[in-house]
């Protein structure tokens, strides 16, 4: 099970790659697997805002609907529009070319809530 | 929670596990597309040992059987079986379930897991008249399901006493299965060909390993339930819970056929059902026009409207057709091929057309097809 250092995560398995105050948000390798066969992704646009916490799209496989939970709040800059095509790609990298969307933070200092690398792992009982 | 005899056997295949209707059944082995590909493709054994098995004898047994259930039992030729509602008074469905014939006074009723219970307390008052005697083996009974195309190949080898390749759709036949004395039956719930296999509990974990082990050679591979509701919604069959429940009549649902008004004999609900035969909503099928998945529980609308005309009952991905696949109950007005409606998912609403039942339908169709 990858859990890379230098990444933050949530309690509900999103991971956050900050730059800055600009942050890449995706789903951990743990969660792709639960959800497995991912067959569509339902992200929102560019200039949606996100509140930590908060529901901001889903990961569908044949069988189920997951929710995606914002790690911290912001406004969207980008949408891994490659996801139409090859929502595979959330199970095959999920820490790469399965990226979801990236953020610009409304508000930094939520991103000091979340888990390290090993805190992440201790989440998941490991 | 109740478990299969072959509970640990799906452990040791790694499979994901989950309860459902009061047992812990395998949801995936491989993963749901894989399996589903599978059963199109080649073959998937299915342990389905949570469904009931009632059965019924007596001089007697026909004809009570008649009164408890739409249908008309009497009719089936020994060896023969059918799909059948049992319905409440009021004509609403209590359950849908097979009724095979394996003698002259001899049934075997079996009803859905979720229902075992409720069913066979209905059947036993409506049955109370008649000379005929109930037995409830459904916790002595397992049932391993062989479904795909490469079917008859799998389940041959390990038939004492009948022919599968034989053996038409929708017949059954006692036989000896892998060394176990038991019912064969051409049934299914996946759209493909395919064989189930009643044995007793205790043979069953000797059944599944016989047929997994020389059933690999033919591409066989063990399926969960996952994948047996994406094989059963691309077939455009119902599930009760989901299409069938105490809230809809075998008319909404397009299974008029199999209520028998003309039967000799009154029968449970025959008089309610006989004033529902003209409904005014029935059951679709959808695909998506738009990006996006239905799913059971959403509304379904007129484009700009925004008073609900129906709900989705069961919709996924469908993993043969690669387009969203759903089933509704529409008016009737909106349930004509071509209508087109809007699905509520989440924050937006996606186009969809309905589309003729079954989603999908296998090329070559077993003979005697009933």
């Amino acid at each position: 099970m990858s859990i890379p250092e230098g990444l933050q995560y949530s309690v509900e398995h999103e991971w956050l790659r900050l730059d800055g105050d600009i942050g890449t948000i995706g789903i951990t390798q743990y969660a792709a697997e639960q959800v497995s066969d991912i067959v569509f992704v339902d992200l929102p646009a560019v200039g949606a805002t996100l509140t930590q916490g908060k529901p901001f799209g889903a990961i569908e496989s044949v069988k189920a609907v997951s929710e995606l939970f914002a790690p911290v709040s912001g406004t969207i800059i980008e949408v891994n529009t490659t996801l139409g095509d090859t929502p595979e790609a959330i199970s095959n990298d999920a820490y790469g070319a399965g990226w979801l969307v990236k953020v610009k933070l409304s508000a930094p200092d939520e991103a000091a809530g979340l888990m390290d690398a090993a805190g992440y792992a201790r989440h998941l009982g490991q | 929670m109740h478990r299969t005899p072959l509970a640990a056997l799906h452990q040791a295949l790694g499979a994901r596990t989950a309860p459902f209707a009061g047992w812990e059944m395998p949801i995936q082995y491989s993963g749901i597309v894989d399996e589903h590909r599978t059963v199109r493709t080649a073959a998937g054994l299915f342990d389905l040992s949570h469904m009931g098995e009632l059965w019924f004898t007596g001089a007697g047994a026909g004809d009570a059987l008649a009164y408890a259930l739409t249908t008309d039992p009497r009719t089936l030729a020994i060896g023969r079986a059918h799909y059948a509602m049992i319905c409440h008074p009021t004509g609403g469905i209590l359950d849908d379930l097979v009724v095979y014939r394996l003698g002259e006074t001899r049934f075997l009723v079996v009803p859905n897991a979720g229902n075992r219970e409720t069913v066979a307390a209905a059947m036993h008052a409506r049955t109370a008249g008649y000379a005929v005697t109930m037995d409830d083996r459904s916790l002595a009974t397992a049932l391993i399901a062989v479904q795909g195309p490469h079917a008859v190949e799998i389940v041959t080898p390990h038939v004492a006493g009948a022919d599968p390749a034989a053996l038409a759709y929708y017949g059954c036949t006692d036989a000896v299965l892998a060394g176990a004395p038991g019912m064969l039956a051409r049934t299914g719930y996946t759209g493909e060909d395919g064989f189930e296999l009643f044995v007793p509990w205790e043979a069953a974990a000797g059944v599944w390993t016989a047929l997994l082990a020389s059933g690999a050679a033919h591409g066989l591979k063990p399926v969960g339930l996952g994948a047996r509701d994406t094989l059963r919604l691309e077939a455009g069959m119902p599930l009760y819970g989901q299409e069938l429940t105490a809230d809809t009549t075998p008319f909404e649902a397009g299974l008029g056929r199999v209520v028998k008004l003309a039967k000799p004999g009154d029968f449970v609900g025959r008089a309610a059902l006989a004033a529902q035969a003209e409904p005014t909503r029935r059951l679709v099928g959808l695909t998506l026009r738009d990006r996006g998945i239905a799913r059971a529980g959403m509304p379904i609308f007129l484009a700009g409207e925004e008073t609900p005309v129906g709900m989705v009952t069961s919709g996924t991905s469908s993993p043969t057709l690669g387009v969203a696949i759903a089933m509704a109950y529409l008016p009737l007005a909106q349930a004509d091929v071509g209508s087109r409606v809007e699905i509520a998912i989440r924050e937006s609403r996606a186009a969809a057309e309905v589309v003729p039942l079954p989603f999908y339908k296998r090329s070559t169709q077993p003979r005697n097809r009933t």
